[in-house]
């Protein structure tokens, strides 16, 4: 048994996978560094150097098979911070090479190719749910600001999507669990990583004069639009689950 | 701005329109301009759900409650006694564009009461559109309710702001609507639905030839009926709805359940409950037109023009077409494969993938995603189905209904439950 010891990075990871190739390991696992505890203390340690070089290649041949589309998948199996995410990654580039004609992520029948769709399922849910239960807070500078605490990692997927939407005022999305976030400054549209965690108490007496008029106007709405003779909070819940309600703005 | 006094309008016009059910932002690709606010993509974004379930995607207001008409189902009708309330234009807009911007919404979809006649209300609507998009720089989604009766000169001027245009028809059947809203007439709301269908024909025969047209309604009309406010059945209902769809390529139609807010002779007394359950069913046969290839004939039975409560659409077609079961998965057509009760479309797109790879069993089926506990009965594997001896049991639909579940079920029999 191998252990490649990559450095949890994406390049770093498919620096990985083309080196499980290259040594021809046969019996090998990969784990991010920061993950990494031996217990298999038979298992031969392999550190990886991620080069990009290395990488691409193997993501420009993978490409060639399941397209720009897989690999987005994978990108998103990536994402999920699922503990297994590398030796799944691994499976579909090993099932790819074998059998080039054939997109291999179709094959719902196997079961590691049926997890990862799984996972990008749950992924494409929380990146959805990001699209929706973001909540900017107009700041006293100007920036609208939002927090959030995802189960995946789904910053990177829903960067296109607030850029195309919010051109004309600046921005800024962060992520409590992860301590980073974007900002986008009306010219560039940008990830951030703060050396410290940003701390949020005092938070809300830096909000602009007119923040509050508008969140209030908004739960009022939230209110009224609701019709008490339906009323259904199972259907609620299942819909807006309880982990997000901190930080909705209706939810107050 | 007056803030409180913003803050009651809202209140006021934001409680009358929740009954209007259309609240999707789908359909509309409006790109945001460089520097610019909004972009509406086609798959829409649910932004909240209310306690009720429903989804928010927009700001849903009137632009005024005050209204000359009288019509029994509706809370805003002349007779009805309650706070009036009319917001300015620019509320609005100052409304919309905020709540955008802090991500609660997708866009604005605004209807009025009749508050002089319909083009004075019509005018009125069409300028919140046309100053969202020419002096804010909108690209949100806009959904105008048009005012049955607008002139066409307005209703064309409609199209080329909002994105989708609607007119409900409210009462599914001509005798109803006379009975409830005797001031309305029924071709006062079609013809601008005619007007807008030409409209859109046009548009995509000019696109063909022309680069630059100008966009009109691009996500198209949609219409809802209240369903249970007066005695028409669900074949008739079902019927309405499929001629809107094939006559005036009506991109939905929605069902609203009445909720019995008023007291009136006409209609259902105070105590009826919301048919929750029968608009559930609705919407399921509407899905069965627009996504599975059913035709409004093979949903219900002329004889029992009713949908059945106790089990889904598509189960009950099932039930009465034994003879075009079981269905083979390795060798059927993805329609055919539609029509397997617990199999939606996305299971049906996997199998059809998944088969050129290895024959299917049972246990690929329950992974793939399908309801097993319906579909096994139907289903024939190459290496058969021990299931399929049910098909031709006569207790058949009672051993159906025992193994599915519905989230309506409790509500349902509740009664049962006791026991
Ligand atoms: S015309 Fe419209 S707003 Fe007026 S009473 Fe009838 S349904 Fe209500």
């Amino acid at each position: 048994m191998t252990t490649l010891l990559y450095d949890g990075s994406f390049d770093g990871l498919f620096t990985a996978i083309f080196e499980v190739f290259e040594y021809r390991y046969k019996d090998v696992e990969i784990t991010s560094r920061e993950r990494f505890h031996q217990e298999n203390i038979f298992a031969e340690i392999h550190e990886v150097i991620t080069q990009t070089e290395k990488s691409e290649r193997v993501l420009n041949k993978l490409e060639q098979n399941i397209g720009k589309q897989g690999i987005y998948q994978l990108l998103k199996v990536f994402l999920s911070e699922d503990p297994d995410l590398e030796n799944l990654i691994l499976s579909a580039v090993r099932q790819s090479v074998k059998n080039p004609e054939n997109n291999i992520l179709e094959n719902f029948a196997d079961n590691d190719v049926l997890k990862i769709s799984k996972i990008c399922k749950s992924v494409n849910r929380e990146r959805h749910r990001m699209t929706a239960f973001v909540r900017f807070e107009k700041m006293r500078d100007g920036v609208f600001f939002s927090k959030i605490d995802p189960d995946f990692n789904v910053l990177p997927l829903i960067r296109k999507h607030f850029h195309d939407r919010y051109q004309d005022q600046k921005w800024m999305i962060y992520d409590l669990r992860r301590n980073y976030g974007l900002l986008y400054d009306l010219n560039d549209c940008e990830f951030f990583y703060p050396d410290e965690k940003i701390i949020l108490h005092n938070y809300q007496q830096k909000f602009h004069d007119e923040e509050n008029n508008y969140q209030i106007l908004w739960q009022r709405y939230f209110t009224k639009t609701n019709i008490v003779e339906r009323k259904n909070m199972k259907l609620h819940i299942q819909h807006v689950p309880k982990r997000y309600w901190k930080y909705l703005t209706e939810k107050w | 701005m007056n803030f409180d006094r913003l803050k009651e309008k809202l209140e006021i016009l934001a409680d009358a329109a929740k009954y209007d059910v259309s609240c999707s932002s789908s359909g509309g690709t409006r790109k945001n301009k460089k520097g610019a606010l909004g972009d509406s993509s086609a798959s829409g974004i649910c932004h909240t759900y209310t306690e009720d379930g429903r989804c928010v995607s927009l700001l849903k207001v009137l632009l005024t409650n005050h209204c000359i008409y009288d019509c029994a189902y509706c809370v805003s009708r002349s007779s009805n006694d309650i706070k009036r309330a009319a917001f300015t234009v620019e509320e609005v807009v100052d409304l919309t564009i905020n709540f955008y911007r802090r991500n609660y919404i997708e866009g604005l979809f605004i209807s009025s009461g009749i508050f002089k006649n319909a083009d004075t209300t019509m005018e009125r609507l069409v300028r919140v559109a046309k100053k969202l998009r020419l002096e804010e720089n909108f690209n949100g989604y806009i959904h105008l309710k048009s005012i049955p009766g607008a002139s066409d000169d307005l209703m064309q001027e409609a199209a080329l702001y909002a994105d989708r245009l609607s007119v409900n028809i409210e009462i599914p059947t001509e005798s109803g609507l006379k009975l409830l809203a005797p001031e309305k007439n029924r071709q006062d709301m079609i013809s601008p639905m005619r007007y807008i269908q030409k409209g859109i024909i046009q548009y995509k025969d000019e696109k063909k030839i022309l680069k630059k047209v100008p966009k009109f309604a691009p996500a198209g009309q949609s219409t809802q009926m209240i369903v249970g406010a007066t005695n028409e059945n669900d074949l008739q209902i079902i019927k309405v709805a499929d001629h809107f769809y094939k006559n005036f390529n009506l991109k939905r139609v929605y069902y609203s359940g009445y909720v019995p807010v008023l007291e009136d002779q006409r209609l259902p007394s105070l105590t009826t409950e919301v048919p929750m359950l029968r608009e559930n069913r609705l919407y399921q046969s509407d899905w069965l037109m627009r996504f599975y290839g059913f035709k409004a004939e093979e949903i219900l039975d002329p004889n029992v023009p009713f949908l059945d409560l106790e089990m889904d659409p598509k189960l009950s077609w099932a039930l009465r077409n034994l003879d075009q079961f079981p269905v083979n998965l390795q060798t059927a057509e993805y329609r055919t494969i539609l029509r397997i009760p617990g199999i939606g479309v996305k299971t049906a797109q996997k199998i059809v993938s998944a088969r050129r790879f290895q024959i299917l069993t049972m246990d690929h089926l329950k992974k793939l995603g399908a309801a097993v506990n319906r579909a096994k009965y139907f289903i024939d594997f190459n290496a058969g189905n021990a299931y399929l001896k049910y098909l031709t049991d006569k207790n058949f639909r009672k051993l159906l209904i025992g193994g599915s579940s519905s989230k309506f079920h409790n509500q349902f029999s509740q009664q049962l439950t006791l026991f």
